[in-house]
Parts: C-alpha cells; structure tokens; sequence
C-alpha cells in the first residue's frame, strides 16, 4: 500500500464522481425525447429506425407490454447469437476457420452475451469467427446494455410519474439508449483505444519472430470496437482469453485508467439521471454515496489484503505485496482497483487473475457481486438494483418515522415489497443453490483446479458471477463442460430476467400512484442517515445470507493461510 | 365503562394469556403469521425425529432436547403476547356485553301507542319501537318523535346523562343505554348482532380482525426474509459435505429460526392489537386497523373552530362607545341589558363592566325590570326598566330595529314612549356609520360586535371576542413539526376566520363554511395524494366524514354520521382528532421500531453459530467467534435462548408503544435508529455472551 495508490483511488473516485452529471444531463435529455446536440445528425436515423420497424414513437406502453417487448426482443436475440455460434463455419468473416461452436457451450455463450453477463466458457480467440464477435457479441453488448439502461429508465419513470397508466415505449428507449448514448461514445472511446495500441482490423492473425527467434502467432481483429463496448456497456467479454490483461486489449496505464473509468462511467451518470427525472438531483447523489460507501469499504479491504501479501508467499521470501497473477505493467493498486471495480459494476473484464488474490482480497469480489451488483452495477441494473433495496430499506425504516412508508412520494405497499422481495431472493437461490449442487454431484467436483476451501471459491465465485450478471472469472474452474455451461446459463438467465421483470412490475405498480408532496413529517431521503441506512439494510439483508458460504470459502482459506497451510491445485 | 390503566402483566390477564398461547398453537390459527408457522413446522419435525431418537436409544440428545424445547418456548412466547394484547380487550368487551343482557322492547303496532312486547333480539331494521323513563334502548336507532335524557355511561363511562331528541344533530341512539326521563320513539337502524356494541365487543376482542394493508405488506417482507434465510441455511449440508463433513440438523435447524425475523414475526399482531387498544382507553373505537393506520399518515387536519380551536363561546373584551358617548355609559346600559342574560356572552359582559369600570351587578328585582329574551325573529335581547328599553343584538339587527321596523316581542308602551326618537333618519345616520366602522374593525380582528341601543338611540358596540384556547397554538405548530398541515372549518365570514386563524397558528382556513365546501375541500386534498382527518358530528357532515380518509364522529352525533365515519369519539371531544394522529404514528413506529430491530439482531446470531457450526470442519474459525463463547454447544443454545427471550422481553415495548415525540421525521428517523437500529445490532452480542455465561455455569451442555 502506498500513499500513491490511495491516491490513485481518491482520483478515480473524482473523475467518476464528476463525469456522473454532464453524463446523467445529456441522457436525461435523451430518455425525455428532447432534442440534443446529435439530433441533427441521427434524428433521421432514428425516424428511418421507428419506420422500418413499424413502431410509432409516440406510444407508450403498459409495464406488461413493456416487459414483453423486452422479453421476446431478447428470445429473439438469443436464436440469433445461437444459430450464429453454432453455423460459424458455414458464415463469412471467419479467415482463422474456427469450428463449430458445441452446443452447451453456444447455450451458454448466448444467454451470456444476452443477459449482459459475458461469462466466457471459451477462448475468444480460438473459438470464435470475426463475424460472431462482431455481429453476434458486439451487437448483444450494445443490446444487452441497452435494455439495461432502458429498464432503470422505465423503473425511475415508475416514480416520477404520477396516476399513469403506460412506463414508456421499451423500443424508443432501447433505440435513443443506443443511438445517441453508447454509439457516439463508443465511437471516440475506439478511436482513443487504437490511439493507445489496440488493434482494430479484419486481417487474420500475424506470424513474429520472438527475439529468441521463436515464431509466434499473434491473434489480432476487431479489438478496439468491442472493448470499447464491453467497459461501457458493463459487458466484459474480452476480444481475448486474457481480456483487459492482455496487452491488445490493454495496453497502457493510461488505457487502464480510461477503461476502470469508463466501466463506472454510465452507471454512475443513472444516478444523476434518476436525481433529476425525480425532480431532485440530491436522491441521486444519494444513492451514488451509498454506492460510494460500500464501494471504498471493499477496494480498500482488497488494496490492503493484496498490498500485505500473505505469510505464505513471505515465507518463501516473496515479501511485500502479493504480485501471483498480476500484470507487472498495471502492478498491485491498478489490479486491485480494477477487479474492485469491474466486479462492484457487473462488467467482468478483468486485468489480473482474481484466482491468484489472496483469500481476502478474492473475497471482496464475491462480495461484490454477491450484494447483486448495486455498487454502481451493469448500466442501468445496478440502479434499478439498488433501487430494489431502497424499496426494502423505506418499508423497513419508514415505519420508524411514524408514517405509512413512502419513496419520493410514492407508496411503498404490498405489492412494491412482494416484487422487491422476488428480485431479491431471486440471487442467493442461484448462487447458493448451484453452488450447492455443484459441490454434491460428481460433474461439479470435477470443475475446479484447486482442494478444499480455495476450490470451493472456485464454484462459487462462478454462479455468483454468472447469477449476478458479472461475468468475470475466478479462473481455476474448468467450466467449459456440460454441466457448468448449462448451470452457469439457467443462473444467468435466472439472474437477469427473475430481476428485471419484477422492478418492471414495481414500474408500472408505481406509476399508478398518485406522488404524495413531502412534508415535515415524511422520511428524509438524500442525506447521510438514509445513506447509513441504505447500506445496513443492504449488507445485513443482501450480504449476511452469504456469511456460511464465505465463512468456508475465503475466510478459512485466510485464517488457513495466517497458519500457513495451503490448498494447492489437485491436492 | 372505566378504563382504569391496568399493569401490563396484571394477573388477571397472565392467566387467560398463558392458556390462550398454548390453544394459538392450533396450526389453523398459527397459519396466519407465516414466519411463526415455520417455527412451528420445524419445531413439530424436530420433535418426531426427536422421538425416534430416544426411541433408538441414541446418545447426546440432552443438546437436541433443550434446543427444541426452546423452538416451543419461542412459539409460546409468540402466542403469548398475542394473547395478552387481546386479554386486554376482552376484559373491556366483557363489561360491554353485560349491557346486552335480555331485553324487551316496546315495539310500536301503529300510529298511535298501541306497543307490543318483544325480545330485543327480534327487532328488524325499521321497526319503531316506544322507550319510556327506566327502559333500556333495545338496539341502534334514531330518534323520530321526542326528546329524553339518556343515561350513557355504558358506552362512554360518562355517568352525566345526555340528551337525545329527534331532528337536529343528536337524534341517534345506542342500543344498551337507558332513558332517564321522558318517552321517545327510535327507528332501529341495526339488527341484532351488528349494533354498535356488538361491534365495539368485535373490535376490542380483536375478533374481526382483520390485516391492515401495511401488516400484509410487511408480513410479505419478512416472508422473503424467511425465504432468504432458507436458502442460506439449506445449502450448508452441501458445503459442509464438500469440506468432508456433516451438520446436525438441529444445529440447521437452530441457525435457521434463530435468523428468521421471530422477533418482528412473534410481536407483530400484539402490536397492531395494542394500537387499537390504546384508542380504545382513549375512548375512541377505530372501525378498522386500516384507520389507525391511515390515522398515522394524515397530512391534512380540518378542524372545526368552536370547540377545537377556540373556547365553545365568545367573551366581551371591550365597549367601544360612539362618538358623545361615554365606554362607562355603554358599560352600564350594556351590563343592564346582559344582567338576565345567561348566555356565556350574556355573563362576560357583565363581569368586563364590573372588573373594568366597577359597575356591580344590579338585581333585576329591585330594579323593576323586565328580561326582554332573545329571538331568532328580533336577534336581540335586552331588558325594560322604568320606561327605558336597553336592547343589544347583532348589528344590523339593532340598526333595523331603529329605522322603525316593527320588532316583536318587545311592549307597544315602550316603543310608543320612544317614537320620536326612533324616526330621526338624518340623526342616526353618521352614527350607524361610525357604528358600522367599529363593527368591521372588530370583525376584522375577529372579533364578533353586539350592537347597544338605550331608548332608540345607538351607543356603541361590545367587542366580543372568540378566545383561542391555551396552549393550541403551540399543538399546531408541533403539527407542523410533524408535518401536517391544519385547516380551521368555520361558519364565520372569512375577514373573523382569517383573524381567529392568524391567532390560532393554524395553516389555512375554510370560512362559511357549507357541507358541500367540506366536501369539496377534502376532495381537493386528496387530489393531491394527502390524506385528510375530520370529525364531525352532523348528517350534514356525512358525506365529508366518508370522504375523509380518516373520518372521526362523534358519539353525540347522528347516525348517518356515525355510519360514515371509521372512528367514533366516544366522549365527543373534536380536539382528540391530534391525539388520534400520535396514537396513528405510535403505531407504526413500534411496528418499524421492531422489524428494525428483528432485523439488526442477525447480525450477533451468525457471529454466535457460524463459527460453532464449522468448527468441526475447519478449527480456525474458532477466530470469528468473537464474543469467546464456552463451546460450540453453549454457544448455540445460548443464540436460541436469546431468540425466545427477547420476545419476551420486547412485550412491554409492543403493547405500550414507542415514545411518540412530535418532531420532524429526520429527528425521529435518527434517535430510533440509534436506538432500535444501533441497540438491535448491539444488545444481542451482550445478550447472547450473558446466556452463554450462564448455560456454562449451570452445566446445561
């Protein structure tokens, strides 16, 4: 640990923190229909857009007609992406010949890329046609990203609108997310990558001479355009096996910063589109601070646990800081701060290899991930996230103040608690009934690479990833089987949509209401006590469920650890 | 019926709750808490494989025996507090079916008094039925001819008879109150079985119970909670087989219902009981928990001026004499005017003149005089003496009468004596106009002006003045504290309205006031998402106490108005509507406060067993046994005993109520957080540490 590193975190925090309102004033602008700076330009897009699809851009829908669009939009999407995988020989763009893709594994790719998760059960390099990166998972993670933000938009529409019937149109908000959000920045954020080294190109891969003379093949492609996405869709599915560790997807400190930033950058700018659609841009930066809060308290356990190494590693005479598994390039802030970050938001690219982190330090992106990515969160689904346990934390703490519990003058009632409950039960069933599963049935033992507690953080690092939407890999778990491709896809499947259709339900539920004005008398919402409380509620009802699954996962690897016994891979 | 505050573990009531905890274990009942009925489900499969056990002749079940005896303490204790809340209704519904004892009634077989004699039980809606002095009223009824002094304290404890008439705003009576005096015929408007006392036995019983929506709502959260905590514990058997061990069910089992939300889940009905009860001592019976509840959320109190806001009557605070004429004059022809008046008004007057210009009181008798009364004709009264006439009354009134209108009720000699100081238009008119001007000042200060006329000639105004009550404006702004807004209802013109209500302290205010503007304005509110309180007594009012989300009528009043509203004050004292909001938000609170706390308590719970549960896989985690507990046995045990006593212990706090303090919701939120939030998360660590010491020294594992 370093003052530099501590630094560096401080920084990260402001640029996030100060992208969050010009970001959330021009989306906010978008999601309202207003006319912005790139409407001259892609405003006849958007017209051609709703013609050739037959929509009429003026017709809102009821939360049912809302979920499904969505719904059958992404059936669709996933017959698609399938199709796609599975007939890639027969289909141009694919100059390396990469077979067939098998079709557990094309299920579970699919229901990745389509869920937003990008879990990868392959090598994207060697697996993988031009053509299924480009048009398959680059187009999912513009999709998948999409309807994330459309949904919290719909979510934030449930509350700040008053005896309403309809929550929006699901095809104008997924079409203006798109156009004017993710494509023009994707546009510049590419170029700024391929400015930093990464390559962007249909050629095949290229043969070099090594300085020891040894030939090496160099996979290349269409790198830039789909990293660019990935960090800011919260997607995570790298071009490459190694992902943001691999130097053409990240090749600098500074494209390293960039992408950290940029995985934060849409969800946090929800927040600020959430303070303002509610006509209070202080319920935002509510929200962002308990986001904040839980955010610093885990990057600083991990900073810490990674910066001390572990009495294991000092013992052999490895003192300092524990550098298993991390690029030399980024070092031990850079890492620790990246896989804080990409596993608080459900991106799941990664830059160093989370298997190798000490016990605690692995611990804390569980955690992450295991509180349902609400630490700022895919884009769009950690707001509507984290918006799930405001309804929970206001029933739970708005009786204290004497009323009837009320959110930004909405009611919060059976019906609210019923759906709020469902998306929340929804996570701990799939991560902790899977995991349980894949501990009893041979099929799952035979996954990870490592005995005892660190192979059990293994498998349950996986179906929390997966059912959480992250998509980031503890590494360690052969999980390209039959069993892990088909288990890992229902938990993402299950985790995605058992979420989403409820906080729509919640939308419409509460877009129906009449909006109460605030008084004396009503629970103040946008300062530091519901902050506090926001946090508690979340740590005690999201996190504790987790506690007998950590306690013999991470926790006694590092109490283990501290006596000095190991648990080594095929031990 | 008295309601004297009874000891919350009187013995009386410890008895009754003891055997009614072991009867709710009757699964039909239990079914409707679902967290509870969990427990009781584990607790009943325990209990076979408990059997079994010992029935095998297996070692070690000392542990399993104590930790499943303490599963039906908790349910016991659970049903307990339940059962206490509700003793403490039954006792009072117990004095209130004494009232239902037989009765006869007089039913009417025609126009005339030709009466037949039947139970009371058999009396239909409609039936006329003749109550004289002595009769006990047979059921629910309206007054449709004659007027009789009834005796209700078996409804209200208020021994002083009240008086019940036909027409007018106290035309309804309760079945079980007794006519004194007089003789008067009732409509019955309730059948047996569904009169108001049948209900008030319902609702203090808590028989017709029924879930508010709010308890729905929070029975589904801890639901998901019990869910939630039923996947973490169900996937431990996995792991722990993964690690190359096994987890005794019991030891699941425990961690389990020691997790779930029993606190909340075991209190959550006594709570609500206890709400309806606390109204009840107030002597307001709340129709439905939905009102007590909804009690809690208003937003918008309407208050009617007189009675609520101001002293029921106007008092003289200063004669304002004419030009040419003396205050000690208008003072004493004023004083001799209101000598054989006794009216409120009528008494103040005469108490200003003599505290302030030192006119004692004269007697009427010796001064020869005559009372002259007042009518709704003249709107004036005064008095004759020797012959002069004094006359004071309403402004215009006074004024009319001197343009030479003829006024009844007042002798032809006096007015002839004075006929020529009557018809002197030029004269008078600068006085009515400077008469005029006082009297719009006055009224602008809110003030009401009474005219005084001594032989025809005008001599100055009384200011009486609407006395705000003490200490109200300091209750509107505590409302305001709490965020509620209060509107004044009043018939008077809105320049006194708006003058009383800048007094007052009140936030708005609704001047002449008609039913239809009540109606109107509560709509106008609601439009906006408030919820609105209002009491109201009149069958005018009805249609506004429907209206209102929280309606109180009051017990005086009719029956249309008692129908309409879900809350009836029995001591018809319109100001209890503030105190009706505290009770409304107390409830809520301790509701909050509880699950707040339930919730908290988790967090000491895993600390407690995780670490016991383990230890046989990995002895390290002896490291996260924080609070140093003996054993892994003890410590569980200890975790459980701490779960079944704390409900217990919280008894008081559910059924007295968290303090209510009328401050801002901030406020509230902080010091109930610190307390229940804060003291939740702490107080089980030293709890369970105590029991731990405790089950250690007694040798209990």
């Amino acid at each position: 640990m370093t003052l530099n590193g501590w630094f560096q975190i401080a920084l990260f925090c402001a640029v996030v923190v100060a992208l969050a309102k010009p970001l959330g004033g021009y989306m906010t602008r978008v999601f309202a229909g207003e006319r912005t700076v790139l409407s001259p330009v892609l405003a006849p897009v958007e017209r051609g857009l709703y013609r050739a699809a037959g929509i009429d851009a003026a017709q809102e829908q009821h939360w049912l007609a809302y979920a499904l669009s969505m719904l059958a939009f992404h059936g669709l999407g996933f017959l698609a992406l399938y199709g796609l995988l599975r007939l890639q020989t027969a289909l141009p763009l694919n100059p390396d010949g990469q077979g067939a893709v098998a079709p557990d594994l094309a299920f579970n790719t699919a229901v990745s890329f389509v869920t937003n998760t990008n879990w990868q059960s392959y090598g994207g390099e060697t697996t993988l046609s031009y053509l299924a990166q480009m048009l398959g998972l680059t187009h999912q993670n513009f999709l998948s990203a999409a309807t994330g933000i459309a949904l919290a938009v719909a979510l934030v529409r449930g509350f700040s609108r008053a005896s309403a019937r309809t929550v929006g149109s699901f095809w104008v908000d997924l079409t203006r997310t798109t156009l004017y959000v993710l494509l023009p920045l994707c546009v510049v954020y590419a170029l700024f990558l391929v400015s930093q080294g990464v390559p962007q190109t249909l050629g095949a891969a290229v043969e070099a001479t090594t300085l020891e003379g040894a030939r090496q093949t160099l996979a290349v492609g269409p790198v830039a355009s789909q990293v660019a996405i990935k960090m800011l869709g919260t997607n995570g599915g790298g071009f490459f096996n190694a992902n943001a560790a691999h130097p053409f997807e990240n090749p600098t400190a500074l494209s390293n910063f960039v992408q950290m930033v940029s995985i934060f950058a849409l969800g946090a700018a929800m927040t600020n589109v959430f303070g303002r659609m509610v006509g209070d841009e202080r319920q935002g930066w509510a929200i962002l601070a308990a986001m904040g809060v839980l955010f610093l308290a885990g990057t600083a356990v991990l900073y810490w646990a990674e910066g001390a190494g572990s009495p294991v590693l000092d013992a052999l005479g490895l003192t300092g800081g524990n550098m298993e598994g991390k690029e030399v390039r980024f070092g031990i802030l850079a890492s620790a701060l990246f896989a804080a970050v990409t596993t608080a938001a459900s991106c799941g690219a990664v830059n160093a290899m989370h298997d190798s982190f000490t016990a605690l330090g692995g611990m804390i992106p569980l955690i992450n991930m295991e509180l349902g990515e609400i630490i700022v969160g895919g884009v769009g689904a950690g707001l509507y996230g984290i918006l799930v346990f405001v309804i929970v934390t206001i029933f739970v703490a708005g009786l204290m103040v004497g009323r009837t519990p009320e959110y930004l003058g909405k009611k919060i009632e059976g019906r609210e608690v019923k759906m709020a409950m469902l998306a929340i039960l929804c996570l701990p069933l799939m991560m902790l009934g899977f995991t349980a599963l894949a501990t009893v049935v041979a099929a799952g033992l035979a996954g990870p690479a490592n005995a005892g507690p660190h192979g059990f953080s293994e498998i349950l690092y996986a179906f929390t990833s997966a059912a959480a939407n992250n998509g980031s890999a503890f590494g360690g778990l052969s999980a390209n089987t039959t069993f892990y491709n088909t288990t890992l896809g229902l938990g993402m499947l299950f985790g995605r949509f058992f979420v989403i259709v409820p906080a729509l339900a919640i939308a419409g539920s509460l877009a129906a209401k009449k909006t109460l004005p605030a008084s004396a008398g009503t629970l103040p919402t946008h300062g530091g006590l519901f902050v506090g409380l926001l946090v508690g509620v979340i740590l005690i009802v999201g996190g504790l469920t987790f506690f007998p699954a950590l306690a013999l996962g991470p926790i006694v690897e590092h109490l283990a650890g501290g006596l000095g016994q190991t648990y080594p891979a095929g031990g | 019926m008295s309601r004297p505050a009874s000891s919350l573990f009187s013995a009386a009531l410890v008895g009754p709750a003891l055997l009614g905890a072991f009867a709710k274990l009757d699964p039909r009942v239990m079914i409707r808490n679902p967290v509870m009925f969990v427990v009781e489900v584990v607790a009943a499969l325990t209990t076979v494989l408990f059997v079994r056990d010992v029935a095998a002749g297996a070692d070690g079940l000392a542990f399993s025996g104590q930790i499943i005896l303490w599963l039906w303490f908790t349910l016991i204790f659970a049903n307990f507090a339940e059962a206490l809340a509700e003793g403490r209704g039954k006792a009072q519904a117990d004095s209130l079916r004494r009232t239902r004892t037989e009765m006869q009634a007089k039913r009417l077989t025609g126009p005339g008094r030709d009466v037949e004699i039947v139970p009371g039980t058999a009396l239909k809606v409609g039936d006329v039925v003749l109550v004289e002095a002595g009769d006990l009223i047979p059921s629910d009824g309206e007054v449709i001819a004659g007027v009789a002094s009834v005796n209700e304290a078996a409804i209200t404890g208020e021994s002083a008879p009240v008086i019940r008439e036909s027409g007018g705003d106290r035309s309804a009576v309760t079945g079980g109150t007794q006519v004194l005096s007089d003789a008067i015929r009732v409509r019955i408007t309730a059948a047996a079985g569904s009169t108001f006392v049948d209900r008030m036995i319902a609702l203090v019983e808590g028989a017709s119970r029924q879930k508010t929506p709010n308890e729905i709502a929070l029975n589904i959260l801890l639901a998901g909670l019990t869910l939630i905590f039923l996947f973490a514990v169900a996937s431990i058997p996995s792991f722990a087989s993964y690690a190359g061990g096994a987890i005794p069910v019991i030891v699941l089992v425990a961690l389990f219902v020691t997790l779930i939300p029993t606190t909340i889940g075991a209190l959550l009905s006594a709570i609500g009981i206890a709400g309806m009860d606390r109204l009840v001592r107030f002597n307001v019976l709340a129709m439905s928990g939905r009102a007590v509840e909804a009690a809690g959320d208003v937003d918008t109190l309407l208050l009617d001026k007189t009675g609520t806001i101001t002293l029921g009557n106007r008092q003289a605070t200063a004669f304002r004499p004419v030009r040419g004429v003396t205050e000690q004059d208008l003072a004493d022809a004023a004083q001799l005017a209101s000598l054989a008046d006794e009216t409120p008004e009528g008494r103040s007057i005469v108490v200003l003149a003599k505290d302030t210009y030192g006119i004692r009181a004269r007697d009427m008798a010796g001064l020869n005089a005559t009372f002259v009364p007042f009518t709704a004709q003249s709107r004036m009264s005064g008095v004759d003496l020797e012959g002069s006439s004094i006359r004071k009354g309403a402004v215009d009134a006074v004024i009319a009468s001197l343009s030479g209108q003829p006024i009844s009720g007042q002798p032809m000699a006096t007015r002839g004596s004075n006929a020529a100081l009557a018809y002197q238009p030029t004269a008078e008119t600068e006085t009515v106009a400077e008469i005029r001007a006082i009297a719009e000042e006055i009224a602008k200060a809110g003030g009401t002006p009474l005219a005084v006329s001594r032989d025809g000639r005008l001599l100055g105004v009384v200011y009486l003045k609407d006395i705000v009550k003490g200490g109200i404006r300091e209750r509107f702004a505590e409302l305001r504290r709490m965020g509620i807004r209060t509107v004044m209802i009043t018939g008077d013109n809105p320049m006194t309205a708006a003058a009383i209500a800048a007094e007052a302290g009140v936030d708005d205010f609704l001047a002449q006031a008609t039913p239809e503007d009540k109606l109107a304005l509560i709509r106008k509110e609601q439009a906006q998402g408030k919820l609105v309180a209002m009491c109201g007594d009149g069958t005018n009012d009805a249609p506004a106490l429907a209206q209102a989300d929280v309606g109180v009528a009051m017990n005086t009043g009719t029956v249309a108005a008692r129908e309409a509203g879900n809350m009836v004050d029995l001591d018809s004292d319109p100001t209890k509507l503030i105190e009706i909001v505290g009770i409304g938000k107390q409830l809520l609170m301790t509701r909050g406060a509880l699950t707040t706390f339930s919730i908290a308590n988790d967090v000491a719970k895993y600390f407690a067993i995780i670490p016991a549960m383990f230890l046989t896989l990995y002895p390290q985690l002896q490291a996260l046994n924080v609070m140093g507990l003996a054993s892994p046995r003890s410590a569980i045990l200890s975790a459980i005993i701490f779960n079944a006593l704390i409900i217990v212990a919280l008894i008081p706090l559910a059924l007295r109520g968290v303090t209510y303090r009328p401050v801002g919701a901030a406020a509230l939120l902080r010091r109930n957080l610190a307390v229940y939030g804060l003291g939740g998360l702490l107080v089980p660590f030293l709890g369970i540490k105590a029991i731990d010491l405790a089950v250690s020294a007694l040798h209990l594992v």
